[in-house]
């Protein structure tokens, strides 16, 4: 330590610099698109936890309960290593045709995130007052249609604080994919610091880069819990 | 799918699996999964309730650090946390062993979650109760370390319990470094026998599930029994 020579300027320009930008937009892309998908899978969980039909709430609650009770990487190497036998061969061939250690990471990312939305949503929806759903009932709406209409659109809006923290946990996760060799920021970072030997300034750049972008997100929900949630709640 | 799924793999490697080469070698698997989360989760027990003590400390000069350090680590994904100890830990006090430095990062990494639920366990006890305590004579710190902790502690508990099954989870990222734990083992054993990777990783999920699943249970019960003694 008393001997290391600082050298910042080969995180700050050159070839080194490019290594680590193309490292923030892979994590950036692989979280934006398992967000998504994963929101979209954690609403269906969520509205099948909620269901009259006992064998869909069940596998709901399976569900929830095996992806949040597992490790994520050893999510991730299932579906690198060991979705080959499980999946349909139609599957497999698209899956390797495209950047299969991408898909692998969104889809273990996806189903890993989708359970603690599920959860997030499933709390949004309860706070949501019954007879919300009894008056939308009487009217005419069918269960789906209900919380189509009625009780998702509010639901959603108190679930978005706990939503976009979601969002920052994966972005964080998605650090685990390097494991399977998705060029993202941390594997960048440590690749950086293999060919240069300068780890402090490599990975002082990547933690730089987690921070800026949790502050970002944090001051985000903030604010919007201060000025949107607080004027529903006057209106 | 009798030939195609092939479990032997399992069964062969079952001791591998739950504690390595013990015995006559280092302790793995199962094993150095439960130690590592263990002693990680005791020590950033006592970590936790520093930085949580700190963070709220009256004097802006011993809080604004904390609370910085707590939102430094944060906002790092573990497996940053864990490169930064890999690569730090020997340039300041030489050769560590992988199992330490895995340690230290879990209980770094945990004790900055850690102080958060002491925080919140704090500010669950009313007021009135630190206001009495030193009405009666007592300094803050008694008051703290007397009145307020032991309440809030027993409150802390599912939440502790909660976080120590992250734990259980956040050890398999000691893989990284390569410490043999659960996750490293089935890796091994999938370089090794190259053609059941579904069944290995399906094992360990469900192993993983089993112990996470036992404590989350356990964490639940806790929080309703803890819920009625405390409105009695």
């Amino acid at each position: 330590m008393l001997n290391y020579q600082f050298d910042w300027s080969i995180i700050t320009s050159g070839k080194y610099f490019d290594w680590l930008v193309a490292g923030l937009i892979t994590t950036l892309k692989l979280s934006a698109i398992s967000i998504v998908l994963a929101f979209v899978l954690g609403l269906v969980i969520a509205v099948m936890r909620m269901a009259h039909n006992k064998p869909v709430r069940w596998f709901a609650h399976a569900y929830l309960e095996f992806f949040r009770n597992t490790p994520l990487l050893v999510q991730i190497f299932f579906w690198y290593f060991g979705s080959y036998k499980i999946l349909p061969a139609v599957v497999n061939d698209w899956l390797v045709s495209t950047n299969f250690e991408f898909a692998a990471a969104v889809i273990a990312l996806t189903i890993y995130t989708s359970a603690f939305i599920a959860e997030d949503i499933r709390s949004g929806i309860l706070s949501i007052p019954k007879e919300q759903m009894e008056a939308s009932r009487s009217a005419g709406f069918s269960y789906l249609r209900s919380m189509q209409y009625i009780i998702l659109p509010q639901a959603v809006r108190i679930t978005i604080p706990p939503l976009v923290n979601q969002f920052l946990n994966l972005a964080k996760n998605s650090s685990l994919a390097m494991t399977i060799g998705v060029m993202e920021m941390t594997y960048q970072a440590r690749q950086v610091e293999s060919y240069t030997f300068k780890g402090f300034e490599a990975f002082t750049a990547a933690t730089v880069v987690y921070l800026v972008l949790s502050i970002l997100i944090t001051t985000l929900v903030n604010t919007y819990n201060e000025k949107v949630l607080n004027l529903h709640k006057a209106a | 799918m009798e030939e195609f799924f092939n479990f032997s793999v399992i069964t062969d490697n079952f001791t591998h699996f739950m504690i390595g080469r013990f015995p006559h070698g280092p302790l793995g698997g199962v094993g150095l999964t439960l130690y590592l989360a263990v002693v990680s989760c005791v020590l950033s027990f006592f970590g936790g309730m520093i930085l949580g003590l700190l963070s709220i400390s009256r004097f802006p000069v011993i809080r604004y650090p904390a609370l910085a350090f707590i939102n430094l680590v944060r906002g790092m994904p573990l497996l940053m946390v864990i490169f930064w100890m890999y690569f730090l830990l020997p340039a300041l006090f030489g050769k560590v062993a992988e199992n330490n430095t895995v340690i230290m990062a879990l209980t770094l990494f945990t004790s900055a979650y850690m102080s958060r639920i002491v925080v919140a366990g704090i500010e669950g006890i009313p007021k009135g109760q630190t206001e009495a305590a030193i009405s009666t004579g007592l300094t803050s710190w008694q008051a703290m370390l007397y009145i307020v902790l032991p309440q809030g502690l027993r409150n802390m508990i599912p939440s502790f319990v909660n976080q120590f099954v992250s734990l259980i989870k956040d050890t398999s990222l000691a893989f990284i470094v390569g410490v043999s734990e659960l996750t490293h083992v089935a890796t091994q054993i999938n370089n090794r026998t190259m053609a059941f990777p579904t069944e290995i990783f399906v094992f360990i999920a469900i192993v993983y599930f089993i112990l996470c699943y036992a404590f989350t249970s356990l964490s639940r019960w806790l929080e309703q029994r803890l819920a009625w003694r405390g409105t009695v």
